[in-house]
């Protein structure tokens, strides 16, 4: 029974996500699909910061500079959307980007590993802020119209619909990402995290498995901020600000870095204060403050690990 | 053709001769020694072999190859393996998880996105067989760090050995083991094919003699001894840096 505990836990949370909209109104939908695109986003860090040992505060590069490609692609060259160029536009935007921040960052560990992505994808905010042409400037891109999948019976104007669409993007992202950290690619990252030096005293060129591991990273980035920029149907400098970058590393942190699923309950605890919290008292930032600080003090290893182990206590007994 | 070859190997570390003009040749199927006092540039020679360190000068030839500023990981690939001074293993993964990353470093396996690790039944039988012989298998689930420190430099030296590289460097193998568990070492490496050629840093003199047919002193980055146990035991200047009289700096 024990072992299947983890199928019929994934089923059962699949089952309440599918059934969710049926239950509540479309802003708790939005908040859900928002959730969503937010999890992907901070377990794509997680390979990076969990699995691989090195905390980045720079992939907002990724899932903005993938969210400017699709609006301008979507809003300046289209006049609408073409999903069939805008998916693969978004996925190439992020590797080309990591592609060659890694070449440059990759070099180095720790703070100066994080210092150096933080100045680079400050950089790309700054591109993004300053060449109104292009990005809108402060203003943004608005106007971003979403997927027609009107030949499916689905219309993603619909939040519910919006909502399926990212689910099944949630649903994927989550499976692929569960494989290549399964895998034996996946075993060097930890090999990596654990000790780079007996990595290559075993032949590993760990480089290049770092940099295979950052650009995949990046790639489901991307993606997210793909579809962050339909779901706002806006992309704004913000997208690629340090603010986003820290979002997501407080979502992996929290929820429990190397446990890839923990970062999406991170996800939702964080969206959740910040979009309900912030309702009743402009200090938000202050509870999720005190929230990250217990959490750090008293479960270190994140809220993933916690509920692992008090289940495990409870399928014992 | 000696299998590995090192000329006039220099390493500076500022005004530190770490390692100074060492050159030596090692045959196929020899196990050659180094011994030396502590700062005696021994762990700079092996770092300088397997290539964790470029030299300052000099040049080292392996399988016919001038190796002297490939990477570490290239050097691996061509047949140098190397266990480390101080235990250097993945602590925080499982036992047999250290051990199928030694064996899972062909270039398919390594980058294969999408299979599960455990989908690899040759490595998982591979992994089982080495384990039992080093009776690790019944450990192979508990993660590194709760390891005795002996079983963890068993681990150490398994994870080497089971790359079958025929180039080995072995640094301090037997350090921090009990006198049984050095003797176990010890005819372990002695019944080692001679298809194997191994280098060996030890401090303790008998080890060193039991397994090496020759026996290379450094003393300061140099060279001060080079031959077989008896000769170098015999050496004066040997025999004034063991027993502590006459220390001067080269």
């Amino acid at each position: 029974m024990r072992r299947h505990l983890p199928f019929v836990g994934i089923a059962f949370l699949l089952v309440s996500l599918i059934a969710c909209p049926l239950f509540v109104d479309a802003y708790y939908t939005g908040l859900l699909t928002l959730i969503l695109i937010f999890a992907v986003f901070a377990m794509s860090l997680d390979i990076l910061q969990g699995f691989m040992g090195l905390p980045s505060l720079g992939h907002a590069a990724f899932w903005g500079t993938s969210a400017y490609v699709v609006a301008i692609l979507n809003v300046k060259i289209f006049k609408g959307c073409h999903f069939g160029v805008e998916l693969p536009a978004a996925i190439l935007a992020a590797a080309l980007v990591a592609a060659v921040l890694g070449l440059i960052v990759l070099r180095s560990r720790g703070t100066y590993f994080m210092m150096i992505l933080v100045a680079s994808s400050m950089m790309l905010w700054g591109i993004a802020f300053k060449w109104r042409s292009l990005t809108g400037g402060d203003d943004g891109l608005p106007g971003v119209s979403r997927p027609d999948l009107g030949f499916l019976g689905l219309d993603l104007g619909k939040t519910t619909h919006y909502y399926y669409f990212v689910l099944l993007f949630f649903a994927l992202s989550a499976l692929l990402m569960y494989l290549v950290v399964r895998s034996p690619f996946g075993r060097t990252l930890l090999g990596i995290r654990e000790s780079e030096t007996r990595m290559a005293a075993l032949g590993y060129h760990v480089w290049l498995q770092k940099y295979v591991a950052f650009i995949v990273s990046a790639v489901f980035a991307g993606l997210a901020g793909m579809f962050m920029a339909y779901y706002n149907g806006y992309v704004s400098p913000s997208e690629l600000h340090l603010v986003t970058s820290a979002e997501a590393l407080i979502m992996v942190t929290l929820g429990g870095a190397g446990t890839l699923f923990g970062p999406a309950i991170g996800a939702v605890v964080i969206i959740l204060i910040k979009n309900i919290v912030s309702a009743y008292t402009e200090h938000w930032m202050i509870i999720l403050g005190v929230i990250y600080m217990v959490t750090v003090m008293l479960a270190p290893e994140g809220v993933y690990s916690l509920l692992e182990r008090s289940l495990r206590k409870g399928a014992k007994t | 053709m000696p299998l590995l070859s090192v000329q006039n190997l220099s390493k500076h570390f500022g005004g530190l001769h770490a390692v100074e003009d060492v050159s030596f040749n090692v045959e196929p199927g020899e196990r050659l020694a180094i011994i030396g006092p502590n700062g005696a540039g021994k762990t700079t020679l092996f770092e300088l072999l397997s290539g964790t360190l470029l030299p300052s000068r000099g040049r080292i030839h392996a399988f016919g190859k001038e190796i002297t500023t490939w990477a570490a990981h290239r050097r691996v690939s061509l047949g140098i393996g190397r266990t480390f001074q101080i235990t250097n293993l993945f602590f925080n993964l499982t036992v047999l998880d250290n051990l199928l990353l030694a064996l899972g470093t062909e270039g398919a396996v390594r980058f294969d996105l999408l299979r599960p690790m455990s989908s690899y039944h040759r490595l998982y039988e591979k992994g089982r067989e080495i384990l039992n012989r080093w009776n690790l298998w019944e450990r192979r689930n508990v993660p590194v760090r709760s390891l005795s420190y002996g079983e963890q430099r068993l681990l150490e030296i398994t994870l080497t050995l089971s790359q079958d590289r025929p180039l080995l460097l072995l640094d301090e193998p037997t350090c921090g083991l009990s006198p049984d568990e050095a003797k176990n070492f010890v005819s372990m490496i002695r019944s080692f094919p001679r298809d194997i050629t191994i280098l060996l840093i030890d401090h303790d003199m008998d080890v060193v003699s039991e397994i090496a047919e020759r026996i290379m002193v450094l003393h300061f980055g140099r060279v001060m001894a080079l031959g077989p146990p008896e000769e170098v035991r015999r050496n004066p200047r040997v025999q004034e840096i063991y027993t502590g009289r006459g220390y001067e700096p080269a």
